[in-house]
């Protein structure tokens, strides 16, 4: 009656259990000392002559050179003026996304007609249309935040157009025979059932933008990440570039991050 | 008499680019109000456009089809459609949703179904967590909610296992009598249609047409869809219907 308190896992379980905690333990080991031995090796390739710290630089350079930008405060200015115009662009895609992806679902003739140029425009690798900008828009953010919105925006319309039309059509019917308009379709079904397509969308997207916003900067822009990478590598300013990748690295997990969070809050309501 | 539903002379056919499909054709029957009619046919036949068309969702290319005053349609699917967004309360209320008549009066109306249903309990629970015959209950509810006259049954328990479709189906047919609602009932199960159906419509191969229509008296009073399978006339009645399904052109 009363051995029934921890001894009810049985031993088979507990070794289970002991072999996965073993199992997830040396893989963030790993993960760990993978990322010391690169810079290990990096550093002491530098220090030693192994390779030419000018044209590689050193993580104590880049560290030295991130201290010192803070100090003037350099380094807040490009990285909130990179993060500020990735923002900007991410939200106007994912509003444009959505809205006209609902006019593509709404109207079977103005889908028809636009579907060649979606496909095209998708296709289409949008770093050749910077130049064209710089020319149009002139040399401002306006100009970077266009170059990122047409990265990501025709991908978005087309996959979430595709999710619209994917809907089970009884459960169109369902709401047609509960008396509802095309109104009560879209926003108490094809949304609702959409919002996790539209996050996992989303995840895309945000890295994509950033993308844009880095070609952006690198033909239109005196201030940004892309500005000071492609200002640094004109003037061998190496240590800047590679700072300047580093804190594009650690913007683009920690969006990513956020994003794979609010999914995961998403998927959990919606199945719980 | 008061008829909840008259059919006349109704066509229909289906249009693509390959060309024109009759689905139905010359179908005419006149229901009473609270009356169960179970329509049987071969698969395919056009029995779910009989539905549609009756349900208004699409028009008949010659013939009309009246509505008797107080003409509310309910629908059931054959899946449940439950949305799995919305706990099985927003299921039940999505009708009062999107007429915008949430009054508190019908609100206790659909609070009252779920307890006579056995659903109380799991009023904010998601529908994935519900077994395929409360689902269909829910379902059923959720039709319910508006308080319709008509209901159109669309196979509603074909994709239920066998033992829950002979309780759900039981359940059903016997709210439905108990609510006094007029019903029509598409299947292929010729002992659901049987045992639910006051009178069994034959209908022929697509294009359909009707074949007959078949009162079904099996003798008993206060019969449910179970106490009906145990009647004696119901294996002839069976056989019968048999007969005119599988019988010479």
């Amino acid at each position: 009656m009363n051995k029934n308190n921890r001894s009810d896992i049985s031993p088979s379980q507990q070794s289970y259990i002991r072999h996965r905690l073993m199992h997830h333990y040396m893989i963030v080991f790993a993960r760990i000392a993978l990322f010391m031995l690169f810079i290990i090796m990096w550093e002491t390739g530098a220090r030693t002559g192994g390779i030419d710290a000018f044209i590689f630089s050193s993580p104590s350079r880049i560290a030295d050179t991130f201290v010192s930008m803070c100090r003037s405060g350099d380094i807040f200015v490009h990285t909130g003026i990179t993060l500020a115009e990735t923002l900007l662009s991410f939200i106007l895609v994912l509003t444009a996304g959505i809205l006209l992806a609902i006019l593509l679902w709404a109207s079977d003739t103005v889908s028809g007609i636009l579907e060649p140029y979606l496909v095209i425009l998708n296709s289409l690798p949008k770093s050749a249309l910077a130049p064209v900008l710089i020319v149009w828009l002139g040399n401002n953010p306006k100009t970077i935040i266009v170059t990122a919105i047409s990265i990501a925006v025709f991908g978005t319309i087309i996959n979430l157009y595709t999710s619209f039309s994917q809907i089970d059509s009884e459960k169109i019917k369902l709401i047609k025979m509960l008396g509802g308009n095309r109104l009560d379709v879209l926003f108490r079904l094809i949304l609702p059932s959409s919002l996790p397509i539209i996050i996992s969308n989303a995840k895309v997207n945000i890295g994509l933008c950033l993308v844009g916003v880095i070609i952006g900067e690198f033909l239109a822009a005196r201030r940004g990440l892309g500005f000071l990478i492609i200002y640094g590598s004109q003037t061998f300013k190496m240590n800047w570039v590679l700072m300047s990748i580093v804190i594009l690295c650690i913007i683009a997990g920690v969006l990513y991050l956020i994003l794979n969070r609010l999914e995961k809050c998403v998927n959990k309501y919606m199945a719980s | 008499m008061e008829y909840a539903l008259n059919i006349d002379h109704i066509s229909y056919s289906y249009h693509t680019l390959n060309g024109e499909t009759p689905a139905v054709t010359d179908v005419s029957i006149t229901i009473e109000k609270g009356e169960f009619i179970a329509i049987v046919g071969p698969s395919g036949c056009g029995k779910s456009t009989l539905l549609s068309l009756i349900a208004g969702l699409i028009h008949p290319d010659s013939g009309s089809i009246t509505l008797g005053s107080n003409s509310n349609i309910g629908y059931m699917f054959q899946k449940d459609n439950l949305f799995e967004w919305r706990t099985v309360y927003g299921n039940a209320r999505l009708g009062l949703d999107i007429q915008h008549c949430v009054t508190p009066k019908k609100l206790e109306y659909v609070d009252t179904l779920l307890k006579a249903y056995g659903l109380d309990s799991f009023k904010d629970v998601r529908p994935s967590q519900l077994s395929g015959g409360m689902r269909q209950r829910a379902a059923l509810i959720r039709t319910l909610a508006l308080e319709p006259d008509l209901l159109l049954l669309d196979e509603p328990f074909s994709a239920l296992d066998y033992q829950t479709r002979l309780e759900v189906c039981d359940d059903i047919g016997t709210i439905l009598k108990n609510e006094g609602k007029t019903a029509v009932l598409v299947t292929h199960d010729l002992s659901e249609a049987i045992s639910m159906g006051d009178r069994v419509v034959v209908l022929t191969k697509r294009p359909c047409t009707i074949r007959d229509i078949i009162t079904i008296d099996l003798g008993i009073d206060n019969r449910t869809p179970m106490t009906s399978r145990n009647a004696p006339a119901f294996k002839d009645y069976f056989n019968i219907i048999w007969k005119e399904l599988t019988g010479n052109e």
